[in-house]
């Protein structure tokens, strides 16, 4: 690992305010990842723990309320130019939500090409298709609307979107949680190949490990809104420090069994 | 704000849940979209008819005739004459042209300042949100026709005041429809990504939420039309409306109304009968474009 990394974020802290209690809820709580070029670095954690709140206070979505969020060696504030959005783009969860209904394909690529580049016309229609291979889908589907589209082919048009506009970090927050098994292998194999070619650096959100394993170099693990571990995967699945790590390796083989016991509030690992 | 990755298990999320409301019509006339095309037929005759009203009839809507007074139904008047010996036909086609021409008139105002207004709230939020709304609320917390009717005797009568009395009270109904669709569409991941991705708030409410919340929005106006027309032949049911002798609907079921214990039924049910007909109609095309308009396709 390089000394200054791409993305590092340190002692971030975004707070809700709570609705009966003066108190403000802290949804993450000093919070300390890094994230260097041309790696995949997993976060895990429960349902509620934070990681969404992390991955959208990342790339611009979520006001912190302090911390230091750095991109390149650059710090990043709470209202982000142009140039700011343009090193970090997103990937959602539901492939549903996560299009415009109304809008074509390549009208969803045009929209954000059309922000960050000179490209107009003939050279946007070029850089779609290029995307459109990037992510594997037939040019064809450019005029298709998401409708008649599968989850993981919006799946695939929603990374091409955040590709567009050749971000170095791309976050992606459950991207395949919402999608069929056999699907999942196929976006994951996509997102190790875009880091092996294109040497993009993924920040990849999970709560499912096996696939936290196969794909990621290091690992992070965000329990209520704390970092409790940082380290190489291959370390961490090996030798667990923290005791919710364990607790969360644990249930690994009995995600069909019965609910695993240790997860704090005696919630367990909702799948 | 719970996530949903426990509430949107991968086995689930087989199929995209229908954007549309349930509609009325049976499933016969809805697979090929028949009542967008009965509708449309049925307005689109109204509408000719008004437009060659001197070529389809060669009566006069206003002009008395002492000599023809009160006859019934024949081939040389369609529909009988009134007490005056004008037309009934005729004024039915004439009225067309004030009542649907103010009722259609009167939807567009409210459409455009609802849409602009329910997305503006629907998307800012927190006090926006709260002092916009609070406004609505004055206005929704007077019955409609109430209101209606007192701005209308406030301005006077006549196609102008109902047109301004109509745009002050109906436009609440479009903010209140739009905001709720706006609300709903803030939270959607797409929002987020052109955020992410650096897209102006201007552009994303152009682009992204006009076009997604006025579908909804352009349906209701169907049946806003009709309320539309049922106000302007009420007020001029009572005289405060539409003014005489311009031919209208509601006047000629007032006038007519005397001459029901005498026999002469036409001089009521006809005009009742083509405001039936216009409702039936928008209803149709209500119906046939909330399927028309729908995402899936
Ligand atoms: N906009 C918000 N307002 C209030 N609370 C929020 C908001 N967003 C998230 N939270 C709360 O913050 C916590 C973390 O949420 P989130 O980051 O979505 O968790 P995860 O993605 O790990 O499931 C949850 O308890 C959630 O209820
Ligand atoms: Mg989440």
């Amino acid at each position: 690992m390089s000394t200054d990394p791409l993305l590092r974020c340190s002692d971030v802290v975004v707070t809700f305010k709570q609705k009966h209690s003066k108190e403000p809820f802290y949804a993450v709580k000093n919070a300390s990842l890094d994230v260097g070029a041309g790696q995949i670095v997993g976060l895990v954690g429960e349902s509620g723990s934070g990681k969404s709140t992390l991955a959208r206070a990342v790339v611009g979505l979520q006001r912190v309320d302090s911390g230091v969020i750095a991109f390149d060696a650059h710090q990043l504030g709470n209202r982000r130019t142009r140039e700011d959005r343009q090193g970090i783009q997103m990937v959602f969860q539901d492939p549903y939500g996560s299009l415009d209904p109304r809008m074509s394909i390549r009208a969803t690529l045009a929209e954000v090409i059309r922000r960050h580049t000179d490209l107009r016309g003939k050279g946007i229609d070029k850089r779609c298709l290029e995307l459109m291979d990037m992510v594997r889908l037939p040019g064809s589907l450019l005029r298709s609307r998401p409708a008649g589209m599968s989850g993981g082919q919006r799946q695939r048009v929603a990374i091409a979107r955040a590709l567009s506009i050749n971000p170095r970090l791309l976050v992606a927050d459950e991207a395949v949680a919402a999608l069929d098994v056999s699907v999942q292998a196929g976006i994951v194999n996509l997102l190790s190949d875009l880091r092996d070619e294109a040497g993009l650096s993924i920040l990849f959100i999970s709560h499912d490990l096996s696939i936290i394993r196969t794909l990621c170099d290091r690992v992070s693990v965000i329990y209520r809104g704390e970092i409790v571990e940082e380290r190489p995967c291959a370390d961490l699945f090996a030798n667990p420090h923290s005791d919710y790590t364990k607790a969360l390796l644990s249930a690994i083989p009995r995600l069909n069994g019965p609910r695993s016991e240790g997860l704090g509030q005696g919630q367990s690992l909702r799948m | 704000m719970t996530t949903s990755e426990a509430a949107l298990p991968s086995t689930t999320l087989g199929l995209e849940p229908p954007t549309r409301g349930r509609g009325w019509a049976p499933a016969w006339m809805r697979r090929h979209n028949l009542q967008l095309w009965i509708g449309g037929v049925m307005l689109g005759l109204m509408v000719l008819a008004a437009v060659a009203a001197p070529l389809i009839t060669r009566y006069n809507p206003t002009t008395p005739d002492a000599l023809h007074t009160l006859l019934g139904p024949s081939g040389e008047h369609l529909f009988g004459t009134d007490n005056l010996g004008r037309d009934v036909f005729t004024r039915v086609v004439y009225g067309t042209r004030s009542d649907l021409t103010i009722a259609v008139v009167a939807v567009v105002a409210p459409f455009i300042i609802g849409l602009v207004f329910g997305i503006v709230t629907g998307y800012f939020g927190g006090w926006i949100d709260t002092i916009m709304m609070r406004i609505a609320d004055i206005v929704t917390a007077f019955p409609f026709f109430i209101l209606v009717i007192s701005l209308v005797f406030i301005l006077g009568n006549g196609a102008w005041s109902i047109f301004v009395a109509i745009t002050c009270v109906s436009w609440v109904a479009y903010a209140r429809l739009v905001r709720g669709e706006a609300m709903v569409l803030r939270n959607k991941e797409f929002v987020a990504a052109c955020q992410a991705g650096g897209i102006s708030p201007v552009r994303i409410l152009l682009r992204h939420f006009a076009p997604n919340v006025a579908t909804q929005a352009l349906v209701y106006s169907m049946s806003d039309i009709v309320m539309n027309v049922g106000v302007i032949v009420t007020l001029s049911y009572f005289g405060l409306g539409i003014v005489p002798p311009t031919p209208d609907w509601g006047s000629m079921m007032a006038d007519g109304q005397q001459f029901l214990a005498g026999g002469y039924y036409g001089l009521t049910l006809f005009p009742a009968a083509a405001v039936i007909w216009t409702s039936l109609a928008l209803s149709f095309i209500g119906d046939g474009l909330a399927h028309a308009l729908r995402i899936d396709r």
